[in-house]
């Protein structure tokens, strides 16, 4: 017997679920066209993207000679050559445009003294196939990430986009009567009063963002639980290299917060306890600005060789000391407030204690170039389903994804997404969706309020990410991943006996939470055992059993499925080559 | 600083919070908690090791935990400020927690951010330009840009409106969070719109009803000079009637 539940029924053309750069990014090219919904389960403002610091790369030239080509050079070189390379190429030579565009709805880029938009230097980011450091990345201080977000939302208010904001998207449904799966529509719980809304649609596109809380150091937000991968990987729709997660290098040391590579942009360096500049010795041509991956491992092996500081030794320093203070207050006035506030540390006068700290998906739901899902390893798409930004994987960052290029990627694939989304719903029927779509969800809802188990929500996601962060991290090896595996598979029966404390119908957080816990451990799963499988070293995937990239068996990207009976299954698929054959990566 | 993290020394942190369950309370009321945290916590910290470990009913929201997102804003020992920005070893041991006032309590900590957001709509938040500038930026000097500047680091976490006295008093006041977002684009050089919201924000509701009481100000989390701001859209408002 379920519980009462109002339930309501909606029916759009198109419903985007997210509401960060790549979510917005789409409405703005579906809205006016066809009727359009965005579901987002926070307010579209206090999305993820408005976290992003130091800027979005385009080959501009403002302030030096620079081409697309350069850069999606370095994109292919950066992403250790599991990027593909036709998507790359469309994304680094719409980035152009895509800057332009912002620039067109308001974006508040900072100029140079003649009033072009400013670019800066960025790891892995350079002139002429390596030469040396490129001014590429065009910015708004060190808060590049807010103002993208502001400028699109300030777009969809002119736009009148149509918001259902903190409803939580919990189920997408399919029609699987014909050969090919389509797309039907969305079930979504609305935090503010527990009602459930059943939407008709015609197509549903995915900017969910990561799932970066599966890990206890980590820059993403609290509301990071890869909820859009997690709702079509238990719907048999794979995760593409899931097994490729970046580890940022400068996360504040405790906390994880992020301190933009901008700072090393800008000039700042990295000291081990010695005051030592370990990059010089890693990175001879870049330095600090190597790609992240590289830096992050850099900093493991200062601290494993016992020369990180504090009393555990386990941090080194962001050396930001030798710039003229202006600058630090002009290009990097947020970072250093945040030195301020968790650390009580003037960046000015003394080096910032940090580590790396978990931050970005490369992996996520495939897609193709026009964001439109693939439901295997033949390439055949989903009709009517797209996915964006973090959450999906075109794959534009392969192995390892470069600074910048994450907003590139939200404004193109989301711009792209969008149109080709309006496309397919001119060309479709309107479908038929039941009255009882809702009832799988009301009853798992029903399940989770009756529940009278000894777990606690809390606990496990602590443990989850306390093995997360210990053996899945910059450094794996197939030991490390075998602990993290068992811990995942014995937290996930733990899971079944949960309860929770609110039985309540409005803003039920403690509801929202149970649902989020158990995404994270659907992914993490996925990802362990797909680093397990892979048995090389590759990008931010470092196997230090595997020390050496494997070019002969390892230059495909992988597929993993859960299949009905829960176990999972790998698949694999060649990388799409370009100009580029892979070399030997070094900076 | 390193060692508040790592010795790992805890301190009592009480906590009065103020509660309300619109299905079962009749009016909000306080309850007591005790957490153990590090001087270096935040006060976010202390609110999810209640959640977490002591009573799961709890609401308040929070997304980035670091001051960017403007979630958690909320009345901390009678100031506003937002829970992820502030530390134990800053607002002390005992802690007073409320919902931000003047817009309706939901649940808890939850308000009704609706009549916020549909004051920020109201200022016609966005550039407004009517030139075709084809495919290229268009320019805007380095001091034009910094003229906005500050007024652009908004996050909409409603600190400064909530802040404010008139704001509490007359329902109509549009409050200092619509007008910085509508500086942020009537001194913007770029911008074709300046005439029509200074026209909105002569209303009633507008401008006028600032008492320069500076509490939105000091209540920013991102330090904007918010009374600065409404004193400029004033003077832009009378210099333009002249």
């Amino acid at each position: 017997m379920l519980l009462s539940v109002k339930v309501h029924y909606h029916s759009y053309d198109a419903i985007i679920v997210g509401a960060g750069g790549a979510g917005l990014r789409a409405a703005i090219e579906v809205a006016g066209k066809v009727k359009t919904a965005v579901i987002t389960k926070l307010y579209p403002t206090r999305s993820h993207t408005g976290a992003a610091q130091g800027g979005m790369c385009a080959a501009l030239a403002n302030v030096e000679e620079d081409y697309w080509e350069w850069h999606a050079f370095d994109t292919v070189k950066g992403s250790d050559y599991l990027g593909d390379q036709p998507a790359i190429d469309i994304m680094c030579k719409e980035a152009i445009d895509a800057v332009i565009d912002l620039e067109h709805f308001g974006m508040a880029f900072s100029r140079t003294a003649d009033g072009h938009i400013d670019q800066r230097r960025f790891g892995g980011h350079t002139r002429n196939h390596g030469e040396a450091p490129v001014r590429r990345s065009c910015y708004a201080a060190d808060r590049t990430g807010h103002m993208i977000l502001q400028t699109l939302f300030q777009q969809c208010v002119a736009r009148d986009v149509k918001f259902f904001n903190e409803f939580q998207v919990f189920d997408i449904l399919f029609d699987d009567t014909s050969q090919q799966r389509k797309v039907v529509g969305v079930v979504a719980y609305e935090l503010a009063t527990g009602d459930l809304h059943v939407f008709a649609t015609k197509a549903v596109l995915l900017a969910t963002g990561g799932y970066g809380k599966m890990f206890k150091i980590s820059s993403n937000a609290h509301t990071l639980t890869g909820d859009g991968p997690a709702l079509l990987f238990q719907k048999s729709i794979p995760m593409q290299d899931i097994e490729f997660f970046q580890f940022h290098p400068t996360g504040i040391y405790g906390f994880g917060i992020l301190l933009s590579e901008a700072a090393r942009g800008e000039g700042g360096i990295l000291r081990n306890v010695l005051g030592e500049r370990f990059m010089d010795r890693v990175a001879p041509t870049v330095k600090d600005l190597a790609p992240r991956d590289m830096v992050s491992r850099a900093i493991h092996a200062e601290i494993v060789a016992g020369r990180g500081a504090g009393p555990e030794k386990d941090y080194v320093f962001l050396d930001l000391t030798h710039l003229p203070p202006e600058q630090i207050d002009s290009k990097l006035p947020d970072i250093s407030d945040f030195a301020r506030t968790y650390l009580g540390i003037e960046p000015k006068t003394q080096q910032i204690p940090i580590q790396p700290t978990a931050h970005y998906a490369m992996g996520g739901i495939p897609t193709n170039v026009d964001a439109e899902v693939l439901a295997d390893e033949t390439g055949a798409t989903v009709l009517g389903l797209y996915a964006a930004g973090e959450c999906a994987c075109v794959s534009v960052h392969g192995a390892n994804r470069l600074g910048t290029n994450s907003l590139l990627d939200i404004v193109v694939f989301g711009r792209r997404g969008g149109k080709k989304m309006a496309q397919y719903v001119l060309e479709t029927d309107h479908p038929e969706i039941t009255k009882d779509a809702h009832i799988p969800f009301q009853q798992r809802i029903d399940e989770l309020k009756n529940a009278n188990g000894q777990e606690k929500v809390a606990i496990i996601r602590a443990e989850l990410q306390e093995t997360m962060t210990k053996n899945a991290s910059v450094v794996r090896t197939h030991d490390s991943l075998e602990e993290a595996l068992g811990v995942i598979e014995d937290l996930s029966k733990r899971y079944l006996n949960i309860s929770i404390d609110d039985k309540g119908n409005v803003f039920n957080y403690d509801l929202l939470e149970a649902l989020e816990l158990e995404h994270l451990l659907e992914l993490a799963r996925a990802m362990v055992v797909s680093a397990q499988a892979r048995t090389e070293s590759r990008g931010a995937h470092w196997r230090d059993d595997f020390p050496t990239r494997d070019d002969v068996n390892w230059m495909k990207h992988t597929l993993t499925t859960k299949k009905p009976d829960g176990t999972l299954r790998l698949a694999y698929k060649p990388v799409v080559g370009g100009k580029y054959p892979p070399m030997e990566r070094k900076y | 600083m390193a060692d508040e993290k790592t010795l790992d020394t805890r301190v009592k942190v009480h906590l009065k919070i103020k509660r309300f369950n619109p299905e079962t309370d009749r009016r909000p009321h306080f309850e007591d908690y005790e957490v153990l945290l590090r001087a270096g916590d935040r006060v976010l910290d202390a609110l999810h090791l209640v959640k977490w470990t002591i009573d799961g009913t709890l609401s308040f929201r929070r997304s980035c935990a670091h001051g960017v997102c403007g979630s958690d804003a909320m009345v901390i020992n009678g100031e506003n400020k937002l829970a992820c920005v502030n530390l134990i070893r800053n607002v002390g041991t005992h802690l007073t927690i409320e919902p931000i006032r003047g817009l309706p309590i939901i649940k808890d900590l939850v308000v009704d951010m609706e009549p916020f957001f549909a004051q920020y709509r109201a200022v016609l938040p966005y550039l407004i330009n009517s030139d075709e500038p084809g495919y290229k930026e268009r320019r805007q000097s380095q001091a034009d840009r910094e003229r906005y500047d500050d007024t652009s680091k908004c996050i909409l976490c409603a600190c400064c409106t909530t802040s404010c006295p008139i704001y509490w008093t007359n329902d109509g006041y549009i409050g200092p969070a619509a007008i910085v977002n509508a500086h942020r684009f009537i001194f913007d050089s770029r911008d074709e719109g300046t005439q029509e919201r200074l026209d909105i924000l002569n209303e009633k509701s507008g401008v006028w009803r600032c008492r320069t009481s500076f509490n939105c100000t000091q209540a920013c989390p991102r330090g904007i000079s918010v009374t600065k701001a409404i004193e400029e859209v004033k003077r832009e408002i009378l210099f333009d009637r002249i």
